[in-house]
């Protein structure tokens, strides 16, 4: 087994890293996260000047060609610094959708600008049940002429307030929870009828609740073949998923080694409290399950990209549901262990606890997973 | 990152798999079904002969370099060779000749003392046993009081060494003894090897909670050891022995394995009609993951350790995790025995073959977090070590 990185993979991992710690340190953040759009357009567009937005996506269109374990190294150090510019939305969702399901028009006229940072890109499938299930959907949209017709709700799609284009499920044909019968339509976000609740979330970013009233598309806005939808959106979801593991991990990296530079500094009784054994050993259970949770990691980034679907969806699931159990235990541990002061807004470490906690209900919370990984290999 | 083999290494899980299929016997193969070792469904004969066919194909150490008679392996070609060698059901190394006291003779001993021991535990003339822990010294090693007092060329040694795996089947023993009862506790601490038929040693079984004998106590009185048998100079034992644990310590996540015995588990839980147990199965797939994320800890520490780096006090995870995932497994099978549970020793022929060895697996497997340095004491030294705590 080769673990090790190529030159250019940790070239890209240090330039992420050093751009999180000279520019994006937890001040600066939160400023961020105070204004309109909750993240910097001069960031985003710098990303672009960087190459950043278009690491995995092909030469051709003005990427570099990468792969998850580009993703992968990017991600976690983004997660050192709660990034709220729309990386995951836009570039790992969205953009790997266009590459795997959009025919080569499409993909002419969307992934350059979306490598440029001249285009933001958001993908809606979410419904308004809270169970993670991207198969059922109930939006509808109906083929009229030339034309189709969108129909319905999406809720808590992250970003969607600043996106330029949106990525929408809709079913074509079939039941609510029917795989088949799922297409995916490219709707312009400022087309008449699509209606955006916008609001904050959480993790200081920005999401909507979507309403499509009779929104009309063209026949050319339908991204690769009418009712085979759900194919292409697992394997964006697979690889998004992926990626949010590897940012959990940076997340869990940071709430750790804050941790611990506090246990050796923090007195109490007259000693500094990584003294007691107690929080020692609670210690190293952060330590292991964050190493552990790396190694999930690794695992997904190479086997995400198999040709074989049960190997990929194995490997997802494995690492989500791992990755989240690993990801409460460091989040909790943080927390408790900074006792007060980790109750506060003031401290970093309360929104890695955030961040943490909504990894886990992003994209299927670890009992989904676990259960699914159950039913895969039993 | 890739983890696909290249088409030599193929070749050579081939060549492996074709020389296990060939010469392992049912027997060995049902007791690894069976999830039992030695002690249990093995007996001894059973093992020297199967280790004695390995020594023939020279495989009875497969992580000694060349130079010591070893094959020689990469770190990829030792791991298909455990994959392939536990998946069939073949035992790893019983002799703690191999794993344990040949990369600390290889590291501290003279040219005399490696030419003496180390063909005599390839070819499986030797096995070796382990004295370490005493009645006042578990966790607290560095206490240990087994005296062994100078008297010409020789150390006369009297105390006790508790614990002893194998004592019983042992012809030769690596010992650790106090030659200094002064000053700091680790310096006065000296590694030695010694003769299990040396006048004045007595071996008393320990029977353990599977209600077998694998354990001993062993009684030391006025034992003559030649100086000549010293590993390292005298005082030096507690760095020989540190060494050797941590080479313990990252061989024993035991990943080879967890991955056969996971297998033999989904089997056992379809047959036994656990397949629609829906908890049952969280539970399988819970411990598959554990074994999924130590199999990529333990190769990014092994690639760390190909580029020249020593194992470290990371090891101690290893520890940690496989003897936790270890017991797992063998919990899960017990879970899956239900009644099966109950007959015992000469009544085990009453449960189902796949719960056969269930209990006696399980309840002497607690012993994995107990020996090597306990949990608690491998959190102590990942506090301290890496965390700097």
């Amino acid at each position: 087994m080769d673990l090790s990185f190529s030159e250019e993979q940790l070239l890209i991992k240090e330039s992420v890293e050093k751009f999180i710690e000279k520019d994006y340190d937890f001040e600066t953040r939160n400023k961020l996260s105070e204004t309109e759009e909750r993240f910097s357009r001069e960031n985003w567009k710098q990303f672009a000047e960087l190459g950043w937005l278009g690491v995995t996506l092909p030469e051709e269109f003005g990427g570099f060609s990468g792969g998850p374990t580009e993703t992968m190294l990017m991600m976690e150090a983004f997660g050192a610094g709660m990034l709220l510019e729309p990386y995951t939305s836009s570039v790992v969702m969205s953009g790997n959708l266009i590459n795997i399901g959009a025919s080569s028009a499409q993909k002419k006229a969307l992934l350059p600008p979306l490598i440029e940072g001249d285009l933001l890109l958001v993908t809606a499938f979410a419904e308004t049940q809270p169970q993670y299930n991207p198969v059922s959907v109930s939006v509808q949209a109906q083929k009229q002429g030339d034309n189709y017709v969108i129909n319905g709700e999406k809720v808590v799609i992250l970003d969607a307030p600043s996106a330029d284009k949106l990525i929408v499920s809709a079913r074509t044909s079939g039941k609510t929870t029917d795989p088949s019968g799922i297409s995916l339509f490219l709707v312009d976000a400022n087309a008449a009828g699509v209606e955006l609740t916008s609001y904050n979330t959480m993790d200081g970013g920005r999401a909507a609740n979507i309403n499509f009233n009779n929104v009309s598309v063209s026949a050319s806005d339908l991204l690769g073949t009418e009712g085979e939808g759900h194919d292409v959106l697992s394997r964006a979801i697979e690889l998004t998923t992926a990626a949010l593991c590897a940012h959990a991990v940076g997340m869990m990296r940071s709430a750790y080694e804050a941790t611990l530079e506090y246990i050796k500094t923090r007195e109490q009784f007259g000693v500094p409290i990584g003294k007691f054994q107690v929080l020692q050993h609670r210690m190293v259970d952060m330590y292991m399950n964050l190493e552990q949770a790396r190694s999930m990691v690794y695992m997904v980034s190479i086997d995400v990209t198999s040709d074989d679907a049960l190997t990929r969806q194995k490997a997802v699931s494995g690492a989500k549901a791992y990755v989240g159990k690993c990801a409460r235990l460091v989040a909790q541990g943080s927390v408790q262990i900074h006792g007060g002061v980790g109750m506060t807004e003031e401290l970093d470490v309360g929104h890695y606890f955030r961040n943490l906690t909504l990894f886990c209900n992003t994209l299927g919370s670890t009992d989904f997973h676990l259960k699914r990984y159950a039913e895969l290999t039993k | 990152m890739d983890t696909s083999y290249s088409p030599e290494e193929q070749a050579f899980k081939q060549e492996v798999t074709d020389w296990f299929e060939t010469n392992l016997t049912p027997d060995l193969i049902a007791a690894a079904e069976a999830g039992a070792d030695l002690g249990g469904a093995i007996t001894l004969e059973q093992a020297v002969g199967w280790s004695k066919k390995l020594a023939a194909k020279g495989w009875t150490a497969p992580s000694w370099p060349k130079a010591y008679g070893g094959p020689g392996w990469s770190a990829t070609q030792l791991y298909i060779f455990n994959s392939v060698r536990a998946e069939l059901g073949a035992p790893a190394p019983f002799s703690m000749g191999v794993a344990m006291l040949g990369p600390a003779l290889m590291k501290f001993g003279t040219p005399e003392q490696k030419e003496k021991y180390l063909p005599q535990i390839l070819s499986s003339e030797d096995w070796w046993c382990q004295g370490y822990s005493e009645p006042g010294a578990g966790s607290d090693l560095a206490s240990l009081k087994l005296a062994a007092v100078s008297d010409g060329d020789d150390y006369v040694l009297n105390g006790s060494k508790i614990w002893t795996t194998s004592a019983h089947h042992a012809n030769r023993m690596f010992c650790l003894v106090r030659t200094n009862a002064d000053g700091k506790k680790q310096e006065g601490i000296s590694f030695i090897l010694l003769d299990m038929d040396s006048p004045g040693l007595d071996i008393r079984p320990i029977i353990s909670i599977d209600g077998e004998h694998h354990l001993n106590q062993v009684f030391f009185d006025d034992v003559r050891v030649p100086k000549a048998n010293l590993i390292g100079e005298e005082g030096q034992g507690w760095t020989v022995a540190k060494y050797l644990l941590t080479h313990e310590r990252s061989s024993i996540s035991g990943v080879a394995e967890a991955t056969a015995n996971i297998k033999r588990i989904r089997r056992i839980a379809c047959e036994h009609g656990y397949e629609d147990d829906l908890q049952m199965q969280l539970k399988i797939a819970s411990a598959d993951l554990e074994l999924t994320a130590l199999k990529y800890t333990e190769s990014r520490m092994l690639s760390g350790l190909e580029s020249g780096q020593v194992p470290g006090a990371e090891s101690s995870m290893l520890k940690i995790k496989g003897t936790e995932l270890q017991q797992d497994i063998a919990e899960l099978r017990v879970d899956m025995a239900g009644h099966y549970a109950y007959p015992w020793q000469d009544a085990a022929e009453v449960r189902p073959f796949d719960f056969r060895w269930a209990t006696q697996v399980y309840n002497f497997g607690r012993a994995a977090t107990i020996y090597g340095g306990s949990t608690e004491v491998q959190y102590g030294v990942l506090a301290k070590m890496v965390l700097g705590l």
